[in-house]
C-alpha cells in the first residue's frame, strides 16, 4: 500500500504560510525528476506504478502548496482544524455585509455593462484578498491560531469566489466589444 | 514480468549496449519513424531515400495490404478499399467525423468507433493504423538490425482518452512496446529546446493533416513543462484540401460525383494547396471519368479567403489557450511552427500578426515530431548519457467527469492539470435501499453530459442497503503518464470496490490483441519453437538470478509465507528450465512475475523513500543539490 507523505515533507519544505515560490517549484521539479515514470518506462510494470503514484502525488503536492488558498487550507486540516466549508458557513456579519454590497454593485455594473465600475471592484477585491493572506500568515505563522486561519479561510474562499465572477464578467465585456 | 533490477533508474543495466527504440509520428497524411543514432536524432528512410510513408492503405482481396506510395498510386482506382486520413476516425464513431459524407467508403456503424467494409472484410481504425505502424516497425528493425525494444508514439495532444486509446491499441497490435504516449508539440518542443537550448515561455502551433494543437509550454533548465494545451482534433489541412475541393465543385457546376471522381478531385485539391504555398497562382486541372473536363484558376487571393474561417479557429483556440495559461502574447518568447500545413504563407502571416513576432520554422515542419518522440524513446529506453536528464510534465488537454443527477456533469479533473493525477470525489445513493449506482464517465467541458464525449459506463453494485444519502461511495479517477484514464468506485463503509480501466466500448481487450497477434505471425514452424524455448530459458534464468538478488536486498519486505511462495516458485521455474517444455517455462515465469510483482513496488517504494531523503542529506550538506 502507498503511504503518502506530507506535502512539505516530500519538498523537504518546513510547514509554515509563507513560502518562497521559487524555492517551491525547484524542490517539485527536483522530486520530479527521481520519481517520473518517465525515468522506469523501461522498468516492470509494478515499478511504473509506484513511480505512477509518487509522480502523482508530487503533482498533487504542487498544485495544493503553490496556491496560496489552498496551502492555508492544508496547513489548517494538518493542524487539525478543517476547513469544512459546506458545513460551517458561519460568518463575520461585518463581512457577509460588505459581501452583499459588492454583489450588488456587480450586478448593477453587469447590467450596466459599466467597465470603469467593474474594474474597480476588481481592485477592490484584490486588496481585501491581499489583506485576508496577510492575516492568515500572521494567524499561521506567528500567532499559531489555526481556527482562526480557518475562518479567514473561508472568507477567502467567498472573495476568490466573487474574484472569478468578475474575471468573466469583464471578459464577457471586452469579447462584446471585440465583436461589435 | 517483474523486473526487480533497481540500480540505477532510468540507466541501462549494461551501459554498452545501446537499445533500440524510435519515435513514431502516425500523421493523419504523412508518418514518420526516427531514432537517435550517435547522439542525433534522424529520420528513418525508405529504401529509396523516403522519410515519409503516406498514411495510406490500400487492401486486397487476398489479404494482403499496400501501404504509402503505392496505396497512394491506387487511391483513384480503388478509393473503397484504399483509406487515407484513418487518423481522423480514430477513436470516432459514425455521427463524429465531419464530411463523412464526401468519403468514399462503405462505413459499418459499429458501436463507439466506426468501421469500414473493404474487399479483405470489415476493418477498424486501429487495424488500419497498424497496418502503418507495421510498415514503420518493419523499416526501423530493416535499418537499424535488431528488434526494437520500444516506441514513443505522438499523439495530438487535443487527443481525448477514446482517441489515444485507439491509437495505444494499434501500437501493440503492429508488434510495438509503447514506452509513452506523447503529445505532439511536446514532442516539437523537446526537439526544438535541446537542439537549441532554448529558455522561457514558447507556443508551439501544430497544424497537422487532421489536428490543429496549440501547446503553451515554459522550458527551465532541462524540464519541459506544459502549461496549457488546447486545439480541434478535427481540424487541419485537410480542410483546406475540402474547401478548395468545394470551391471546384461549386465553380464547375458539378453533379453529385462517383467515389472515383470525388478522390480524383480531391487529390487535385491537395496538390493545388501544396503549390500554393510557393506560386501566386494554381490552374488545376483534372478529366472526370464522365469525360468532363475540369479547368479553374485558383488565386492566393480566393484561396485564403475560402480558407479565413479556417484560421481563425485556430487562433481562437491559441486565444482561449493564453488565456488558460494566465499569459498574454507578450509573454510569449518564441512560436514554432509544426506540421506541414504550417507551410500555407497566409497561416504563418496570421500567426506571426497574432503573436507578434515572426515564428520559428528553422526544423522541417514535417519532421520536428518524429525527431522529438526519437530523442524521448531513447532516454526512456533507458540510452541515458551523461547531462541526460530533462524531463516533460504534460497534460490532459480536456476535463474528466462524471454524469450526475439531471444529465448534469460534476468535473472531476480539470482540463491542463500535469499527469499524472489522481482525484477523488464522494456521492451518494438518491433512494432508500438502492444497492447499486450507475457510473457514467465523460470527458469535455462542456456542463450537459450530452455535450461531452462519453467515456465509459460501468456500475457498482451490492452497497448493502441504506437510507438514501447514507452511502458513501468514492469514485477516484486516476490518469497514467500516456494521459490514459482508470476509474475506481468505493463504497467507504462496506468495502465494496468496482474499477474500470476506461477502455471505450470498442476498444480491444488484451485477448483481442494476443489473438490478431498470433494470427498475423502464422504458425510456428520447429525453427521458432527452438529460438522461443531458447528465449524463455535466458529469460527464466534472468528472472531467477534477479529475484534472488532481490531477497537477499530486501527480504525483510516479504512475510515469511511470502517469501516461502517465492522460493518454491523459483525451485519449480530451475527445475522446469532444465527442460524443453517452452510454453510450461513461460507459464512459471509469469507465475513468478505475479507472485513478486507486490514485492516489486515495494522495493520500488523504498527505493524512492531513500533516493528522496538522499537528496534531502545532499542539501541540507550543501552537496550535489541543484543550482537552482
Amino acid at each position: 500500500m502507498f503511504v503518502p507523505p506530507d506535502h512539505f515533507e516530500l519538498f523537504n519544505l518546513t510547514p509554515r504560510f509563507e513560502l518562497d515560490a521559487a524555492t517551491l517549484d525547484s524542490a517539485y521539479r527536483s522530486v520530479q525528476a527521481q520519481v517520473h515514470p518517465d525515468r522506469f518506462a523501461a522498468g516492470s510494470a509494478a515499478e511504473n506504478r509506484v513511480a505512477m503514484q509518487w509522480a502523482t502525488q508530487a503533482n498533487e503536492a504542487y498544485r495544493t502548496l503553490r496556491s496560496p488558498l489552498k496551502r492555508a487550507a492544508y496547513l489548517c486540516e494538518r493542524a487539525g482544524v478543517p476547513i469544512d466549508a459546506e458545513s460551517n458557513t458561519a460568518m463575520p456579519a461585518e463581512f457577509l455585509m460588505q459581501q452583499l454590497q459588492w454583489r450588488e454593485a456587480l450586478d448593477d455594473a453587469r447590467a450596466s455593462r459599466n467597465g470603469a465600475s467593474l474594474q474597480a471592484l476588481d481592485d477592490k477585491t484584490t486588496s481585501e484578498r491581499d489583506r485576508l493572506l496577510g492575516e492568515i500568515a500572521q494567524a499561521l505563522d506567528v500567532a499559531s491560531d489555526p481556527a482562526h486561519a480557518a475562518s479567514l479561510v473561508r472568507q477567502l474562499m467567498f472573495i476568490e469566489k466573487f474574484s472569478t465572477e468578475i474575471a468573466s464578467a469583464l471578459e464577457a465585456l471586452r469579447d462584446n466589444r471585440a465583436s461589435a | 514480468m517483474a523486473l526487480l533490477q533497481i540500480a540505477e533508474p532510468g540507466q541501462s543495466t549494461d551501459p554498452h549496449h545501446h537499445r533500440l527504440a524510435v519515435g513514431i509520428d502516425l500523421g493523419t497524411t504523412n508518418s514518420l519513424v526516427a531514432t537517435v543514432r550517435h547522439s542525433n536524432p534522424v529520420v528513418i528512410d525508405d529504401a529509396e531515400g523516403r522519410s515519409l510513408l503516406p498514411s495510406i492503405v490500400q487492401f486486397h482481396a487476398n489479404g494482403t495490404t499496400d501501404v504509402g506510395y503505392s496505396a497512394q498510386k491506387r487511391q483513384a482506382v480503388d478509393a473503397r478499399n484504399t483509406v487515407v486520413s484513418v487518423k481522423r476516425l480514430m477513436g470516432r464513431g459514425m455521427h463524429d467525423v465531419e464530411h463523412i459524407e464526401n468519403m468514399p467508403y462503405d462505413f459499418v456503424d459499429a458501436p463507439g468507433m466506426v468501421q469500414l467494409r473493404t474487399v479483405a472484410g470489415v476493418r477498424s481504425p486501429v487495424e488500419v493504423s497498424a497496418e502503418i505502424l507495421k510498415k514503420l516497425r518493419k523499416r526501423a528493425e530493416q535499418t537499424l538490425g535488431g528488434d526494437l525494444v520500444g516506441a514513443v508514439i505522438t499523439v495530438p495532444a487535443y487527443f481525448d482518452d477514446a482517441q489515444r486509446q485507439a491509437t495505444k491499441d494499434a501500437a501493440r497490435l503492429a508488434g510495438l512496446n509503447v514506452l509513452r504516449l506523447l503529445s505532439e508539440p511536446t514532442a516539437a518542443a523537446v526537439a526544438y529546446g535541446l537542439d537549441q537550448g532554448a529558455q522561457g515561455v514558447y507556443a508551439v502551433y501544430d497544424l497537422g493533416g487532421g489536428t490543429f494543437d496549440i501547446s503553451i509550454l515554459r522550458l527551465t533548465k532541462g524540464v519541459f513543462e506544459v502549461l496549457a494545451t488546447g486545439g480541434d482534433s478535427a481540424l487541419g489541412g485537410d480542410d483546406f484540401d475540402q474547401r478548395v475541393f468545394c470551391w471546384l465543385v461549386e465553380h464547375s457546376r458539378l453533379l453529385p460525383l462517383s467515389a472515383q471522381d470525388t478522390r480524383l478531385l480531391m487529390v487535385k485539391a491537395r496538390e493545388a494547396k501544396e503549390r500554393m504555398s510557393t506560386e501566386p497562382e494554381v490552374r488545376v486541372n483534372a478529366v472526370l471519368s464522365t469525360g468532363e473536363v475540369i479547368d479553374q484558376t485558383l488565386t492566393s487571393r480566393e484561396f485564403a479567403r475560402m480558407t479565413q474561417p479556417l484560421v481563425q479557429k485556430t487562433l481562437s483556440a491559441c486565444k482561449n489557450a493564453l488565456r488558460d495559461a494566465n499569459l498574454k502574447t507578450n509573454q510569449i518568447d518564441g512560436v514554432v511552427m509544426v506540421g506541414g500545413a504550417t507551410r500555407m504563407p497566409h497561416v504563418r502571416h496570421a500567426v506571426g500578426e497574432f503573436f507578434g513576432q515572426a515564428p520559428l520554422t528553422n526544423i522541417d515542419p514535417d519532421k520536428v515530431v518524429a525527431l522529438g518522440a526519437a530523442i524521448q524513446a531513447n532516454l526512456l529506453a533507458g540510452n541515458r548519457a551523461p547531462g541526460d536528464d530533462w524531463l516533460l510534465l504534460d497534460v490532459i488537454p480536456l476535463s474528466l467527469g462524471l454524469e450526475t443527477m439531471g444529465g448534469l456533469v460534476e468535473k472531476i479533473i480539470e482540463r491542463n492539470s500535469t499527469i499524472p493525477v489522481a482525484r477523488a470525489q464522494e456521492f451518494t445513493t438518491f433512494k432508500d435501499g438502492q444497492t447499486a449506482i450507475s457510473i457514467h464517465v465523460v470527458q469535455g467541458e462542456r456542463e450537459l453530459v450530452a455535450d461531452c464525449r462519453s467515456l465509459a459506463r460501468f456500475d457498482l453494485r451490492g452497497i448493502p442497503p441504506m437510507p438514501a444519502g447514507a452511502a458513501r461511495v468514492r469514485v477516484t479517477f486516476q490518469v497514467d503518464a500516456d494521459g490514459l484514464l482508470d476509474v475506481n468506485a468505493l463504497e467507504i463503509g462496506s468495502g465494496v470496490q468496482a474499477s474500470i480501466v476506461v477502455k471505450p466500448s470498442y476498444g480491444l481487450s488484451d485477448d483481442d490483441v494476443t489473438r490478431m497477434l498470433q494470427e498475423s505471425f502464422g504458425s510456428a514452424d520447429d525453427d521458432m519453437r527452438r529460438r522461443a524455448l531458447r528465449e524463455q530459458q535466458v529469460d527464466a534464468q534472468r528472472l531467477i538470478e534477479a529475484t534472488r538478488a532481490a531477497l537477499a536486498a530486501d527480504g525483510d519486505l516479504l512475510s515469511s509465507e511470502e517469501r516461502t511462495t517465492i522460493e518454491q516458485l523459483i525451485a519449480a521455474l530451475s527445475d522446469r528450465t532444465r527442460g524443453d517444455d517452452h510454453i510450461g517455462i513461460k507459464t512459471l515465469i509469469e507465475a513468478l512475475g505475479q507472485a513478486t510483482d507486490d514485492f516489486a513496488a515495494r522495493r520500488m517504494d523504498r527505493s524512492i523513500r531513500a533516493a528522496l531523503a538522499g537528496r534531502r542529506i545532499d542539501e541540507l550538506a550543501g552537496v550535489g543539490g541543484r543550482a537552482e
